[in-house]
C-alpha cells in the first residue's frame, strides 16, 4: 500500500532536509538520466528554484520525445452538486447555501450534445459527495447516456469502491480522475472537518483501487497550497510512480491545481504557491516521471496556460464550466464549485494551442468495451 | 556506368508487401507533430508509401482535424492498435479501422507496459494469428525474439517489426544482435520499428539486410521535420545499397604482410 511509502519517506525526509540540498546537488540530478525518489525531493528544494531554466529545457525534450507536440484537450461535465462533505475550500461545501441541482438524463444528453458541437471528444463527469443524489447508479445512467458520443469518459467523483468501480468500467468509463487534495494527515483534517471524505485512507486507496478495476487510466494530485506544496508535490509524484510500478498496464497522469478564490472564506496557512514555483513542481514532475501525463485546467489564467504549456502539460481543459447545467443553457443552473480564470471559447483556447507551435487533440482514445462505444 | 552499381539499382529494387511492390523502405508515422499541415510534406520528403497512424488518434468528428483527410490519396494506410492492451482489443481495433475504410493492413501493437511500451508478444502473437485467419496483413510490432517471430511466421504475419529500443526513446538498435538474427533465421520482411533516432541508424539496420524502417518520433521531433524525412529516405536508400552491394569482410585483425602459412606454397 502507498501509505507505507509516506511513512517510509517522511522518516527519511525530515522538514530540515529539504533546506541541505545543494546546487551541486540539482546539477547531479539533472545529470542523471532516470531519477530516484531522493532526486525528486532535491527538484523540489529551494535549491532547484535557480536551476528553473535547465530543468524547463530537459523537460520540454522529454515531453516532445515521448508525447510529442500534442495537447490533449477535454471539458468537465459537472452532473450534480449535491455533496455531504465540508471541505473548507470548496463552495459545494454542505453547509454553503448554494443552488443544489442534479442533471436528469435529457439534461445530461442535451449538455452532452452542447459539449460534443464544440468538437470535444474527452468529456470529465463531475459529481459532489451525495451516494442519494448522485450514486454510482446514476452515474451509470449518464455513462450509457453520453458514450456514444465521446471517445472517452472520465470520473471525477468521490471514492468508489473497486466493484463500483468496476460496473463503471464496464458501462463504459476509461479513466478516473482523483485528487487526495493533500498527503498531510493532520492538515487533511483540518479541512475534511465533517463528511466522509475525513476517511483519509479510504480516499487515498482510491486510484488504487480503480486500477485493480481494470481502468485504462488514472490521474492523481494534490490541491498545490492547501498545505506545504514541497510535501505535497513529493507526495504526489511518489503515488504517481508508485502506480506506475504496481500497474504497469494503467496510464497515469498528475494534475497541479492550485487553491483558487471562491465565494467562501477559507485562506491556508501554508506559503502560497507562486508562479515560480507552480513551474518548479511541473518541470519536478516531468523529470521524475517522463511518461506521466501533465493535465492543466482552466483554473489557471490564459498567460499562464500559454506559458506551462511548452514545460511539460500533456492535457488541457477547454471551454469549461463549473456549474451544473452551464453548457446547454438549461433553467436548471447550479451554482459554479470554483471560479474559472481562462473563460476562452475551444475554439480560442485551440487557436492558442497552435500558436505555441504545438497539435490540439481533440481525440486520443478508442473505448474498445463498452457496447454504445463512440461509432465510427 | 559500372556494372556493380547497375546491378543494384535501387528503382528495380522493390519489397513486396501484401501483394504490392513498395519502391520505397521507409515507412513513416503520423504522430507528435506539431500540426497535421506538415505531415503530407513530410511525407513527399520521405518518399514514403506506407503511413501508420494510431486508429485512437484519428478524429472522426472533425474533418480538420482528421489525419486521414492530409494523406495523399496513394498512400497505403498502416493504422495502429496502439491502445490496445490485450489482443482482443488489437482486434477490436482492426476491425474499426476496417469498418472507417483503412484498407486491411494492420500493424499489431499491444503493450501492457506504459512505462517503458514494450510490447507483449505472447498477445501479439494471438491477434496476429486470428486477424490473418480474417484476411488481413498484420505486421506485428514484437520485441526481437526468435521464437516468438517463429510463431509469428507461422500464424501469418506479413511481416516482423522487432523494436530497436522502446518507442520513442531514440536510442537507436540497442536490439541489433537480436535483430541480426531475426534477419538471418526468419524468411518474411523484417522491418525495424521503433527507436531509431538518426538517420545512420536507419542506414545501419538497412546495411544489416533489414527491409524496411519505420521511423516516426525522430522525424516529428526534429527541429526540421522536413529536411528530416528527406534525410531518412537517402539514409534508407543508402543503407539498402550498401546491403545490396555487399560489403567486404570487416577485418578483425590486420593481415599479416608475410603470410604464417606462407612456408606451404615455398618449394
Ligand atoms: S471538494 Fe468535492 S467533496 Fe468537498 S465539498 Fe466540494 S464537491 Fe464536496
Amino acid at each position: 500500500m502507498f501509505y507505507e511509502q509516506i511513512t517510509e519517506w517522511q522518516q527519511k525526509l525530515p522538514e530540515s532536509t529539504w533546506a541541505s540540498f545543494s546546487g551541486a546537488d540539482v546539477e547531479r540530478v539533472l545529470a542523471r538520466e532516470s531519477l530516484r525518489p531522493q532526486d525528486l525531493a532535491v527538484l523540489l528544494s529551494p535549491a532547484a528554484l535557480s536551476y528553473l531554466e535547465p530543468m524547463a529545457k530537459k523537460a520540454q525534450a522529454l515531453t516532445i520525445r515521448h508525447f510529442g507536440r500534442t495537447i490533449g484537450l477535454f471539458t468537465p461535465l459537472y452532473l450534480a452538486n449535491f455533496c455531504s462533505n465540508s471541505c473548507l475550500y470548496c463552495s459545494f461545501h454542505t453547509g454553503n447555501k448554494i443552488v443544489r441541482c442534479k442533471l436528469s438524463i435529457a439534461q445530461v444528453i442535451k449538455e452532452g450534445e452542447a459539449i460534443s458541437s464544440t468538437g470535444l471528444q474527452h468529456l470529465l463527469l463531475l459529481t459532489g459527495e451525495s451516494r442519494t443524489h448522485s450514486g454510482p447508479a446514476y452515474m451509470e445512467e449518464c455513462v450509457h447516456a453520453l458514450r456514444p458520443m465521446f471517445a472517452s469518459l472520465g470520473l471525477e467523483v468521490y471514492p468508489l469502491a473497486t466493484e463500483e468501480y468496476r460496473r463503471l468500467f464496464e458501462a463504459g468509463i476509461d479513466s478516473v480522475t482523483l485528487f487526495q487534495e493533500t498527503y498531510n494527515e493532520v492538515t487533511y483534517a483540518q479541512v475534511h472537518p465533517a463528511g466522509p471524505k475525513r476517511d483519509y485512507h479510504y480516499r487515498l486507496e482510491a486510484p488504487e483501487r480503480a486500477c485493480a478495476s481494470g481502468i485504462s487510466s488514472v490521474n492523481i494530485g494534490a490541491l498545490l497550497g492547501l498545505s506545504d506544496w514541497r510535501q505535497d508535490a513529493f507526495y504526489s509524484a511518489l503515488h504517481a510512480d508508485y502506480l506506475q510500478k504496481t500497474y504497469p498496464g494503467v496510464e497515469v497522469a498528475i494534475s497541479v491545481p492550485r487553491l483558487r478564490p471562491y465565494a467562501g472564506s477559507f485562506q491556508p496557512s501554508a506559503d502560497p504557491v507562486t508562479d515560480a514555483i507552480l513551474v518548479q513542481i511541473i518541470l519536478a514532475y516531468r523529470l521524475f516521471l517522463p511518461r506521466a501525463g501533465i493535465t492543466l485546467s482552466t483554473r489557471e489564467s490564459p498567460q499562464m496556460r500559454e506559458n506551462l504549456l511548452s514545460l511539460g502539460i500533456t492535457r488541457l481543459s477547454a471551454g469549461s464550466l463549473t456549474s451544473v447545467g452551464g453548457y446547454s443553457e438549461t433553467d436548471n443552473v447550479g451554482s459554479a464549485q470554483f471560479e474559472i480564470a481562462d473563460e476562452r471559447s475551444v475554439p480560442d483556447v485551440v487557436a492558442m494551442i497552435r500558436a505555441q507551435g504545438y497539435l490540439p487533440s481533440f481525440c486520443d482514445w478508442v473505448n474498445m468495451r463498452a457496447k454504445d462505444a463512440v461509432g465510427l | 556506368m559500372n556494372a556493380i552499381i547497375q546491378s543494384v539499382n535501387p528503382s528495380d529494387d522493390s519489397l513486396l508487401l501484401g501483394g504490392v511492390n513498395l519502391r520505397s523502405r521507409l515507412f513513416v508515422g503520423t504522430g507528435k507533430f506539431s500540426s497535421h499541415e506538415i505531415v503530407p510534406l513530410v511525407l513527399e520528403a520521405s518518399g514514403s508509401q506506407v503511413v501508420t497512424m494510431a486508429l485512437r488518434r484519428v478524429d472522426w468528428k472533425n474533418p480538420q482535424e482528421n489525419i486521414l483527410n492530409y494523406l495523399p490519396p496513394n498512400t497505403i494506410l498502416l493504422p495502429n492498435t496502439s491502445g490496445a492492451r490485450t489482443a482482443e482489443e488489437a482486434v477490436r481495433i482492426a476491425h474499426l479501422a476496417q469498418a472507417a475504410g483503412c484498407g486491411n493492413w494492420v500493424k499489431i501493437e499491444i503493450v501492457q507496459d506504459q512505462r517503458y511500451l514494450l510490447p507483449d508478444n505472447w498477445e501479439t502473437l494471438k491477434a496476429t494469428e486470428q486477424l490473418a485467419n480474417e484476411g488481413f496483413v498484420v505486421l506485428p510490432y514484437m520485441s526481437p525474439d526468435l521464437g516468438a517471430a517463429r510463431r509469428l511466421q507461422d500464424a501469418g504475419a506479413a511481416a516482423i517489426m522487432p523494436l530497436g529500443s522502446p518507442i520513442g526513446s531514440n536510442r537507436g538498435l540497442q536490439t541489433k544482435e537480436l535483430i541480426r538474427i531475426l534477419i538471418e533465421e526468419i524468411s518474411l520482411p523484417i522491418i525495424v520499428d521503433a527507436g531509431i533516432g538518426r538517420p545512420s541508424e536507419a542506414a545501419e539496420a538497412m546495411e544489416m539486410g533489414a527491409a524496411a524502417v519505420l521511423v516516426n518520433t525522430a522525424i516529428a521531433t526534429a527541429g526540421d521535420p522536413v529536411f528530416m524525412a528527406q534525410a531518412f529516405h537517402l539514409a534508407v536508400v543508402a543503407g539498402r545499397l550498401g546491403y545490396l552491394a555487399g560489403p567486404g569482410e570487416r577485418r578483425i585483425t590486420a593481415e599479416a604482410s608475410s603470410p604464417l602459412t606462407g612456408f606451404l606454397q615455398e618449394g
